[in-house]
């Protein structure tokens, strides 16, 4: 039982804590390496370069009173935030970090990630809804629809390598990389991927729901103490997910020469994506509301049906001439 | 086509290798109690009253700084010597009301008030903002080393008479005829 070996406890426990240890580091990872892209210092006063921040955070925001508006429909409130934990939790259940590593083997692996990923739209939908409050309202609205809307392609895009393995199954798919990884023949693919993944994690430049500038904070405009505090773990667990998801499928996830452990290549791959798009929220700037749905539905969309098309036509045509 | 993947990839991955270069830069940030920064000697901070090269009190009590200043919170009270030389018996500024504007150094005649480059004036209790002028009077010039206001304006004090003054010419005798 307490061995490394898909499904183990003590799998499942070291994912669970290194997971979340993680999403909260990356708090502090974040606010450094965004401050060294804009020629600051970031916080590097408590601990070693500061990295008990997070610890410093964590005290601040467990000891903060835990408000509810009165004018809050009470029970989804509380309610909002825990789904998007939960949600993004259960997603790394299908993630195979590792040969031995893992939660589930599950045939349908892909399929789970979507679904789970549909589940936290409706984290962000009730957390503005159950808010009462216009700010929120206006947030979860942008939220409902760029997740609706995002999810589509990132399933499309998905299915390109799918086709191209075989399997729904995430395990599988990362054995089939053996022999080159999937973002060569997956490169629009891999793109569509990578831009759906930070329209569904809300990440800058596509936290529409939660442009500060715009509109506050958002659906978690009411939002404050621990469970503020989990919508904002939730998101960055989303962050680790997508860069996780994306190594799995187009980086070969724990595959890598032999001189270091498997471990460490889906660490690095993953951990090159997350200050990817830690470096494109340092970068870029946020599109208008209409300009993110326009680019999606007419341009993202097309593309990946087309890249879908091409990728069947080709396996078709290359398993139909060899047999 | 070919204009929307320049919109939309080509400009965002050049923006994006250029922020990333950033992280080869130097940071900008002065981490400040442990590296003090060069404060400038123009910089508008700390007010003081400065004494002339004779080790008078410059302030001659006009009020004009006082007038000045947009947020009021300069005080004075006009006091004379038996020599003739006006002082101020109490001088007064409220710091947490200053804005550190400068008016009142424009304002001065005479150069006895001037800011200063020091800005760490912090206090907890409030009332220690208010500075009264045994805290303000320093025993040097300031930034103005060989002005001293007596010795250029016409006014009589004792050891200078009317007219003996720099720059200054004999007082008109209005009883003779003489051009
Ligand atoms: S610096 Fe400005 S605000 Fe401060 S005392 Fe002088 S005139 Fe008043
Ligand atoms: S400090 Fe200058 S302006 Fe103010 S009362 Fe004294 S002489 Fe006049």
């Amino acid at each position: 039982m307490f061995t490394f070996a898909v499904g183990s406890a003590l799998s499942i426990a070291s994912i669970l804590l290194a997971v979340i240890v993680l999403a909260a580091l990356l708090i502090w990872v974040e606010r450094r390496m965004l401050s060294f892209w804009q020629e600051r210092l970031g916080p590097n006063r408590v601990g070693w370069f500061g990295i008990m921040q997070v610890v410093a955070d964590m005290i601040k925001i467990f000891t903060k009173e835990d408000w509810v508006p009165p004018f809050a429909d009470r029970l989804t409130f509380v309610l909002a935030p825990a789904i998007i934990m939960i949600v993004v939790l259960m997603s790394f259940a299908v993630i195979p970090f590792t040969p031995e590593v893992g939660v589930i083997d599950s045939n349908v692996g892909v399929l789970f990630v979507l679904a789970m990923a549909s589940l936290g739209a409706y984290s962000v939908m009730l957390g503005g809804l159950s808010s009462n409050n216009k700010y929120a309202l206006l947030g979860s609205l942008r939220a409902a629809a760029q997740m609706v809307s995002y999810e589509v392609f990132m399933g499309i895009s998905l299915l390109g390598v799918v086709v191209l393995a075989g399997s729904f199954n995430l395990r599988e798919i990362v054995e089939t990389q053996a022999d080159g990884w999937y973002i060569v023949p997956q490169f629009i693919g891999f793109l569509i991927f990578l831009i759906a993944g930070v329209a569904e994690s809300h990440r800058l430049p596509f936290d529409i729901p939660e442009a500060e500038q715009e509109i506050c904070a958002g659906y978690h405009t009411e939002y404050s103490g621990m469970k503020f505090g989990m919508f904002f773990v939730g998101e960055y667990l989303g962050l680790v997910l997508i860069s996780s998801l994306i190594t799995v499928l187009f980086f070969g996830g724990w595959l890598g020469p032999a001189f270091l452990p498997p471990i460490v290549w889906f660490s690095l791959k993953a951990g090159f994506f997350i200050m990817f798009f830690i470096l494109m929220r340092a970068a870029l700037p946020r599109p208008r509301y209409d300009q993110l749905m326009s680019y999606g539905w007419l341009f993202l969309l097309p593309l990946s049906l087309l890249n879908l098309l091409v990728t069947g036509a080709v396996v078709l045509v290359s398993t139909t001439a060899t047999m | 086509m070919f204009r929307l993947i320049k919109d939309t990839l080509l400009s965002q991955a050049v923006t994006l290798w250029g922020v990333f270069r950033k992280l080869f830069v130097k940071a900008d940030t002065v981490q400040y109690p442990d590296e003090q920064p060069y404060m400038f000697p123009r910089w508008r901070g700390r007010i003081i009253l400065s004494r002339d090269p004779d080790g008078e009190e410059r302030c001659v009590a006009c009020n004009l700084c006082a007038v000045a200043c947009p947020v009021d919170c300069i005080a004075l009270q006009k006091a004379e010597t038996e020599d003739g030389r006006w002082y101020p018996e109490f001088f007064r500024i409220n710091f947490s009301r200053c804005i550190m504007c400068g008016f009142c150094e424009e304002a001065c005649p005479t150069n006895a008030i001037q800011l200063t480059p020091d800005f760490e004036m912090a206090e907890y209790v409030r009332q220690d903002m208010v500075w009264e002028k045994e805290d303000l009077l320093i025993d040097g010039v300031g930034k103005y080393h060989d002005y001293n206001f007596y010795r250029v304006a016409g006014k009589q004090v004792a050891g200078k008479d009317k007219g003996e003054a720099l720059n200054e010419a004999e007082p008109v005798d209005v009883r003779s005829l003489l051009p």
